[in-house]
């Protein structure tokens, strides 16, 4: 038991269980936030792995840009928590039983696996190196994925835009 | 030293359970999409794993990816969401079961 894997398993039930609190959250905006405590626990993790540049893009990506996004989206709607009654009884517990039978499969399955009780050894990917491999092997890709960022960009202009002839009568009492 | 391969994939695979969960059981767009986000971040944390298990920098570069793709899906989603609320005044997923 080294420090590291003491980091591990606090990291790991960190993220699940802030991960756990906010699916459960029926308030939107605690759900968002705690997420983004889920978001900086894999950030941790990422950087615990050896990838300190993509644990500075979690922080900057998932818990700065998309859930800043989540939050003005919940915050400008002004949305009622309308109360969610769960499915009855009868309906979600076949569904949960199979779930549960599915994760006892899955672990055992990893259990069973020789390849997964190899030791993981620490390793650091420093973002010099990782960048020249990334430009050097992958750049197709980088040009392909600033394509589809421009086109969801002008895709969400498009959606985004109030057009003259819809109907607002309905939707006025949002005013996005 | 850190800790046995299987530890990160049962790790992922919980984070990837709760994120279906949270698609499958709320009923609220906008957490459908926070779903989605969980999801993608479990394949995320497996890569990384593995990347580490094998010694490579494939899988990170593929988290790279990840990222882009996450970005283009929630702003596009939101966009989408806002549209429907738009149009209905509702983010029920109920509200939306007519192909019209």
């Amino acid at each position: 038991m080294t420090i590291y894997s003491i980091i591990f398993y606090l990291l790991a039930l960190l993220i699940l269980g802030s991960t756990a609190v906010a699916i459960t959250r029926r308030n939107l905006i605690h759900a968002v936030i705690y997420l983004i405590f889920s978001f900086f626990g894999s950030a941790m993790l990422f950087y615990l792995f050896g990838a300190p540049f993509l644990a500075i893009l979690e922080v900057i990506i998932y818990a700065g840009a998309i859930m800043v996004l989540f939050l003005f989206i919940v915050i400008m709607m002004k949305l009622k928590t309308a109360e969610e009654q769960l499915f009855p009884l009868s309906q979600w517990l076949p569904a949960a039983i199979i779930g549960l039978v599915y994760i006892g499969i899955g672990v055992g399955l990893v259990i069973a696996e020789p390849g997964s009780k190899v030791i993981l050894k620490t390793a650091k990917a420093d973002p010099d190196i990782f960048g020249l491999y990334i430009f050097q092997k992958h750049w197709l890709s980088i040009e392909i994925v600033s394509l589809l960022l421009l086109v969801a960009l002008i895709g969400a202009l498009v959606l985004g835009r109030r057009s003259k002839k819809a109907p607002a009568a309905k939707a006025s009492e949002g005013e996005l | 030293m850190i800790v046995p391969f299987g530890h990160v994939l049962i790790l992922a695979g919980l984070l990837f359970l709760l994120g279906m969960v949270c698609v499958v059981v709320r009923r609220s767009l906008i957490l459908i999409l926070l779903g989605v986000e969980i999801m993608l971040n479990a394949a995320a944390i497996l890569l990384v794993g593995s990347s580490l298990l094998w010694q490579q920098l494939e899988g990170q570069s593929i988290v790279l990816f990840i990222f882009a793709i996450a970005g283009a899906e929630v702003s596009v989603g939101l966009a989408l969401i806002v549209w429907a609320y738009r149009q209905t005044g509702s983010v029920d997923p109920r509200d939306f079961n007519l192909l019209k």
